[in-house]
């Protein structure tokens, strides 16, 4: 066989891509300018390169997803690498081995990368510990969901050309959502405004120190938005524990024309997926000109395909 | 427990050249403890020494009360494998304490005559150090119906609390407190409100915030802790605060002080010394109930230890294996260990200024004793002779949790430097524990 060529020097030092938290800006910046190659790349017709080839990389899901599997399947198999998903019933988990014991017993297979989701906060920090791989989170808990805010950013700049600058509002569930919290992070590392919109309920405590305007009025978060960023509101939330009804939250913070309208006329909505329909965006909105809702899918491989290369120039050689 | 040993024919001990701390008569002087027939004979300026005795030069070293832990979770029975009698025992003497008061959170849960007899007997058997069992307040700890107060407090039940639970029902607890007076029981209570609490597994606040984790907010304990209040006025019943964590619980207590009410109040070794942002990467030998508050939380608990409102102060031994906190931070169980550091931990305070020693082992030794009806936890002549002695001032590292005596290592204070160490360990006038240099 003969020797791979080695990887193109990359200006990216960590071994785990774990959150946007501990990124600096210009590894941010790197993490895009990548993607963006990824991007041309994706939509030749040769799609493949061989950065990962002879690798392993091993998609550990211990919450079902299909579109972040996917799109991380995806990007390993353009790279090159072999790619195994494993979805971990929550249950079968549960009852016996612990997190721990599934990391120790998957090391033992010698992956190369691994993709990990988990229910808890902080899960794949502490599986990152135990293994010798490069892990990358796929969503850990409320904590952490970093290819999706550099997918959003890729987004972002590529229709505004800068985030610099650029306001942007983030509404519905922060106080469960991880993508709320890697994009306040990543958006303000580049310089963005950044505006949370929710009702109370949904407000976590000391949100304000994490650098984001805060707004519990819909019309009011989203006058003069450049961009309009929507949240998933899980459906146990919204009958009654969080919020009292889908028809009252839809009416106070369901993004429709008329409160669309509050924001910049050239605003781009966004929406990290699955959608609700009617319960946090409407259907004219979300298929709409002004959203970037498909375009955040395609930006999503070449992001990940970003990562994984990023991190390949760390993987052992020997 | 040593009383068995037929204490008559050890020869009496002199401690000669010591530092003599005892919060029961406010004294901290040099001087000498003369101990004979396991009980204090005095301990002052140095006094006549008695003929035969073994004299120990204590090279200006303190000689203290042994510590009363108030709050001390033992695996036995039911949990063997985190903790037996044996274990917390070694533990307990090498932290200088000496008396320990074991939760009812055992499986069986002790809330039966039977079960206290039996802690009795087999604490007496594995230990030297003393080992009182507190009653369960309510039968299976399930927050329904009292358990047998005046017969589990013939048994030798020194309380009643249920653990690591807070009794949801108002009428309950007021049964509870009207009843308990009739025996001049203590009610110790952890106050959180379960619905309050809910999921949330670290102080409500940006720190939880950040690392996306569920909340709990203060008022999970000040609401608790007020409804109690207003019923221990009520009853006029003995009621003691298991661990408080906030700054307002503070202002609270010291009111229901202020109006005269029978109310104490304890705190964990741990929110005396840590904080929230202790947790850092989701470190779950950090995760507590209550749970590590803010700083300013810490410091209002140093001044409330300082200025008398705190009475007690407690470890909250809570022994923890692999299994139950090697998980991520929302999934591991609460507690920590605490009998063998909450020594060197609460030493911090007086290196730092804020306590002095005597106000420091009142809420070790003297006051706890005081609130559970035992004689111990003084150096008054006649006192058993439960004593440690101490070098305050000589530095060490826990460089290594696997070195401590208990069987779990669940320790926040693994890498930690610690000024002071306990030399000696007696129970009723016998060495339970020698530090022995490595």
């Amino acid at each position: 066989m003969n020797v791979p060529p080695p990887p193109k020097p990359v200006a990216f030092p960590h071994r785990h891509l774990l959150g946007i938290e501990g990124l600096s800006p210009e590894e941010i910046v790197t993490l895009l300018d990548l993607a963006e190659e990824a991007v041309a790349v994706n939509r030749q017709i040769e799609k493949k390169k061989s950065v990962l080839r002879g690798r392993t990389q091993i998609n550990l899901f211990f919450e079902s997803s299909t579109r972040t599997q996917s799109s991380f399947e995806l990007a390993g198999k353009r790279l090159g690498a072999d790619v195994m998903n494993m979805a971990v019933a929550q249950s079968s988990v549960k009852k016996g081995e612990t997190l721990i014991d599934t990391a120790i017993t998957l090391n033992a297979m010698r992956p190369d990368i691994l993709v990990v989701r988990h229910h808890a906060a902080g899960a794949v920090e502490l599986l990152s510990q135990k293994v010798s791989c490069s892990v990358i989170n796929a969503g850990d808990g409320a904590h952490e969901h970093p290819t999706q805010a550099l997918l959003d950013a890729l987004t972002i700049r590529r229709h505004k050309g800068n985030i610099a600058g650029l306001t942007v509002a983030i509404c519905g569930d922060i106080a469960h959502s991880r993508v709320a919290r890697s994009n306040i992070l990543l958006l303000n590392a580049l310089g963005a405004r950044v505006r949370v919109i929710g009702p109370s309920t949904l407000l976590p405590s000391g949100i304000e120190r994490l650098g984001v305007e805060v707004f519990r009025d819909m019309r009011k978060g989203l006058a003069g938005a450049d961009i309009v960023m929507m949240l998933r509101l899980q459906r146990e939330r919204m009958e009654g524990s969080f919020v009292p009804s889908v028809r009252e939250y839809f009416h106070f913070f369901g993004l429709d024309a008329e409160k669309l309208a509050f924001a910049k006329p050239d605003a781009l909505v966004m929406h990290p997926g699955p959608m609700n329909r009617g319960v946090e965006i409407d259907s004219a909105i979300a298929d709409g000109t002004q959203s970037l809702i498909r375009e955040q899918v395609e930006m999503g491989v070449a992001v990940r395909m970003a990562v994984l290369e990023a991190l390949s120039a760390h993987l052992p050689n020997d | 427990m040593a009383e068995r040993n037929n204490g008559k024919d050890e020869r009496p001990l002199v401690f000669t050249n010591a530092r003599v701390v005892d919060p029961s008569r406010n004294l901290d002087a040099p001087g000498a403890v003369i101990v004979a027939d396991r009980r204090i004979v005095a301990a002052g300026p140095e006094a006549a020494r008695p003929a035969g005795a073994e004299v120990i030069d204590c090279g200006g070293a303190i000689v203290a009360p042994g510590l009363v832990d108030m709050r001390v979770f033992v695996g036995e029975p039911g949990g063997e494998h985190r903790e037996t009698f044996a274990s917390a025992g070694r533990a307990a003497a090498a932290g200088g304490v000496t008396s320990i008061v074991m939760m009812p959170d055992t499986d069986p849960v002790i809330d039966d005559v039977a079960l206290v007899d039996f802690i009795g007997r087999r604490a007496r058997d594995e230990t030297g150090v003393r080992v009182h069992p507190m009653a369960a307040l309510t039968r299976g700890l399930e927050g329904r119906e009292m358990t047998e107060f005046g017969l589990l407090r013939e048994a030798g039940a020194v309380g009643f609390t249920d653990g690591r639970h807070t009794v949801t029902s108002a009428a309950l607890m007021r049964r509870a407190l009207t009843y308990a007076r009739d025996f001049d029981a203590l009610i110790m209570h952890h106050a959180a409100d379960p619905t309050l609490v809910g999921n949330g597994v670290m102080n409500e606040g940006e720190v939880a915030t950040r690392l996306g984790l569920s909340g709990i907010p203060k008022e999970a304990e000040i609401i608790v802790l007020e409804r109690d209040i207003r019923l221990a006025a009520l009853t006029r019943g003995r009621y003691h605060a298991a661990q408080i964590s906030c700054a307002e619980s503070l202002d609270i207590i010291r009111r229901a002080k202020d109006r005269g009410l029978a109310v104490t109040c304890g705190v964990s070794i741990n929110h005396l010394t840590l904080n929230e942002n202790d947790i850092g990467p989701y470190r779950t030998f950090f995760k507590l109930s209550p749970p590590l508050r803010h700083e300013d939380d810490r410091l209002a608990m140093v001044a409330g230890l300082a200025d008398g409102t705190i009475d007690v102060i407690v470890s909250s031994h809570d022994p923890q294996d692999v299994d139950t906190k090697r998980h991520p931070f929302a999934e591991a169980a609460d507690g920590t260990v605490g009998l063998e550091t909450m020594l060197a931990a609460a030493l911090r305070l007086v290196h730092s200024g804020d306590v002095d020693f005597v106000t420091l082992f009142r809420a070790l030794s003297t006051r706890p004793a005081e609130l559970l009806g035992l004689e111990v936890g003084r150096l008054a002549p006649g006192a058993p002779a439960d004593l440690i002695l101490l070098d305050p001032d000589v530095p060490w590292v826990l460089e290594d949790a696997e070195a401590l005596l208990s069987r779990s290592k669940n320790t926040p204070f693994e890498g930690a430097r610690f000024e002071g160490r306990v030399l000696r360990t007696l129970v009723a006038g016998r060495t339970v524990y020698a530090y022995a240099p490595a």
